[in-house]
């Protein structure tokens, strides 16, 4: 897949135009560089994508969802990469931040997906619904299903953004009444790439599409189809409180004397051991904190289903079917104790049903043992 | 010398009681081995892996750099699960070469015969029905039924065990099991799997020890001391019937292969 090349400008001669510095855009890259896990040449790399590529047009969908990713990508620790992508001369449509609406926004998606066919990358943050029509989501008249499969079919890439379009998160809860459907499932024949996350980290966000900008290609993706970059690690392996973890040593409840030592979080709920993502090594907020940072545990927000994989506050889930309280060891421990019961039941009646092969079986031995206890008489 | 009969035979229970008792090695070594190697790394996997999902409340003025025992029953459990592991596969080889007790066909029911025997071992073992004393020399065929449920979930426990163990280790050997959390919707729902399906090896081994006990108390031929020596003790008459219906069935075995 080549990036596009073109007269048009490039990244560089846009960002020069906003009134960054050279000095801005080189630290940029080399921030970039570290993040995405590159080699010492990546940053020249990516600066050199940037000052040749003109900019890959991006559209970026906004389905069933709390718009929590975008806020996140702004929010991203380096104003550039606010201004590369998501700015109105980026981005050729998001309903969120452009400036056009209604039938002016419809034009312009139309028109980029015709200049650019083939060529642009499809950014999908929210889940689809299927349910009925799929009028419980529905832009200009048509379903979330149809606008996804209409833009998909001339996508370069297809960007799952955040949790709604990588597995459904929240909307798709039990009973998941809008029957909300993550993009992989209704996409067929094209590249997704999930960056889970309710919401994903900024800098995991710009990384992705970064790399796609620079290198031309996809990152490197795992088995669920993550990049690698970003989330091959769990929470845990990179979490400070590790150290308390492995000593055993662990908050019971967020207000006790080892909460305040910052012991580990793990029996107040943390899923840090079961969580893919990068929170530990990048944190939130241009680097400042991150939920275990603050005191609260890890609750999976990038994992399938975290939101009915409840209880938040509780390392072990609760059985399905068997309400809230019952986890799987307060039924296993109903279940011995009634098998307990029912061998005791067992041994009784076998004294009573089977005495009559008892009473042999012990006669012969108890006749042997006077035998040989007495053998003149 | 006193030669009468002996006053405790019993008509109901045509056990051949007074009768020599006839010594048959059914448990080889392999077998014994298997069996309490099996037996203690289920025991260590089922406490260490309880205190993974339940950490005990540890009251202690350390440093996190004094402690390490969350890590050290962490390392206990993955040692034990390669015990497991690596033990199971050679019951399964086994399965194959050891004696006419050990085969896999005592565990899989794939003729009709199997399936009487599990019905008549319900009736005289679990509703005690007075009917006759049912007798097998190695497994019967309700234990081997449960032997190789108890297989299965050990497969599972591996699968499942390994999927998480993959994103720990740095060997290869469990990485060839990353595939698992993806089937599984995610290291939480497998874990949790993982948690609830110890369950079945606690239920297992309470049963179990209590079945083998029971054997022994009704049976009186050394089922408990059988995985320890390999011997059980089945009277004479017994054997001879044994022999005979064997004799049998090798014949009819014969007969077909000759036929075809
Ligand atoms: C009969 C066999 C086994 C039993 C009863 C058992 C039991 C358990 C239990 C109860 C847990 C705690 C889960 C939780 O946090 O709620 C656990 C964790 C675990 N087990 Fe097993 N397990 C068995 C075999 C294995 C095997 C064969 C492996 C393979 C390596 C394995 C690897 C693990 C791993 C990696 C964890 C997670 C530990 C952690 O997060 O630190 N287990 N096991
Ligand atoms: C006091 C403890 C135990 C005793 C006395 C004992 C005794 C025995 C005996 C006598 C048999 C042969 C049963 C038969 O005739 O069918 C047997 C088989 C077996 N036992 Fe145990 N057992 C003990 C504990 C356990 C435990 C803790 C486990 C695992 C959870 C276990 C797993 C098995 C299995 C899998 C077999 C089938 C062996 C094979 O054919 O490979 N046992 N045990
Ligand atoms: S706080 Fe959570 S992620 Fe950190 S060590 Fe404890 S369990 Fe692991």
């Amino acid at each position: 897949m080549p990036a596009t090349q073109s007269k048009r400008r490039t990244y560089y001669d846009e960002l020069m135009e906003r009134g960054y510095s050279r000095r801005d855009f080189m630290k940029f890259c080399a921030t970039m560089a570290a993040y995405m896990g590159l080699e010492a040449s990546g940053a020249a790399q990516i600066s050199e994508a940037l000052m040749t590529h003109s900019r890959v047009p991006v559209i970026w969908l906004h389905f069933q969802e709390c718009t929590c990713c975008s806020e996140s990508f702004i929010r991203s620790s380096h104003p550039i990469v606010a201004d590369v992508i998501l700015d109105k001369v980026s981005l050729d449509y998001t309903e969120t931040l452009m400036a056009a609406s209604g039938h002016a926004a419809e034009a312009a998606m139309h028109k980029t997906m015709e200049e650019h066919y083939g060529e642009y990358i499809l950014c999908v943050e929210g889940s689809v619904s299927t349910f009925g029509g799929g009028e419980y989501c529905c832009i200009g008249g048509r379903s979330s299903e149809q606008i996804l499969q209409e833009t998909a079919e001339g996508a370069k890439a297809i960007l799952a953004w955040g949790s709604c379009a990588c597995n459904g998160c929240i909307q798709a809860a039990k009973p998941n009444p809008t029957r909300a459907t993550p993009i992989h499932k209704l996409v067929k024949g094209k590249p997704v790439i999930k960056v889970p996350g309710c919401p994903p980290i900024g800098e995991v966000m710009a990384g992705t599409l970064l790399h796609i900008i620079t290198f031309g290609t996809l990152p490197e993706l795992d088995r669920v189809g993550r990049p690698k970059a970003f989330y091959s690690k769990r929470v845990h392996d990179s979490c400070y409180r590790r150290p308390y973890y492995d000593a055993g040593l662990f908050a019971e409840t967020f207000d006790d004397e080892n909460a305040k030592k910052g012991y580990c979080l793990y029996k107040v709920g943390c899923k840090g051991p079961m969580t893919y993502n990068a929170c530990g090594i990048m944190r939130w907020n241009n680097g400042v904190s991150y939920p275990i940072q603050s005191g609260h545990g890890c609750f999976g927000c990038s994992e399938e289903n975290f939101w009915d994989n409840g209880p938040i506050y509780r390392q072990m889930a609760s059985f399905p079917g068997f309400g809230i309280e019952a986890n799987a060891d307060k039924i296993g421990i109903a279940a011995a104790a009634a098998t307990g019961a029912g061998i005791a039941a067992h041994a009784i009646a076998t004294n009573i049903r089977k005495r009559g092969i008892l009473s042999s079986l012990q006669e012969e031995g108890k006749d042997a043992e006077e035998k040989l206890d007495n053998p003149l008489t | 010398m006193n030669q009468t009969r002996p006053k405790y035979t019993n008509k109901t229970y045509p056990v051949m009681l007074g009768r020599k008792l006839r010594r048959v090695y059914v448990w080889e070594l392999p077998v014994r081995v298997f069996h309490w190697l099996n037996a203690l790394a289920i025991v260590v996997l089922c406490v260490t892996g309880y205190l993974i999902g339940n950490p005990p409340a540890i009251m202690s003025g350390n440093e996190a750099s004094e402690q390490y025992i969350f890590g050290t029953i962490r390392f206990i459990h993955f040692a034990a699960a390669y015990v497991f592991f690596f033990n199971f596969l050679f019951r399964i080889y086994w399965g194959f070469v050891g004696n006419k007790y050990a085969r896999w066909r005592n565990f899989i029911p794939t003729t009709r015969r199997y399936w009487k025997e599990m019905w008549e071992v319900m009736k005289v073992d679990i509703f005690l029905e007075r009917c006759r004393e049912h007798v097998s020399v190695g497994h019967n065929a309700m234990a081997g039924f449960i032997y190789f449920i108890f297989f299965l979930m050990s497969g599972i426990m591996v699968i499942t065990g390994f999927g998480l163990y993959a994103s720990m280790s740095t060997w290869w050997f469990p990485k060839l099991f990353a595939w698992v959390p993806g089937l599984f919707g995610g290291d939480f729902v497998l874990r949790n799997w993982h948690h609830a399906l110890m369950w079945f090896f606690i239920l297992f081994t309470i049963v179990h020890v209590y079945l083998v006990m029971y054997h022994d108390y009704v049976e009186g031929r050394g089922e408990i001391s059988s995985m320890g020596g390999g011997w059980k003790f089945i009277e004479e008459a017994q054997f001879q019937e044994d022999l005979r219906d064997t004799e049998e069935q090798e014949q009819k075995k014969k007969k077909e292969a000759a036929h075809h």
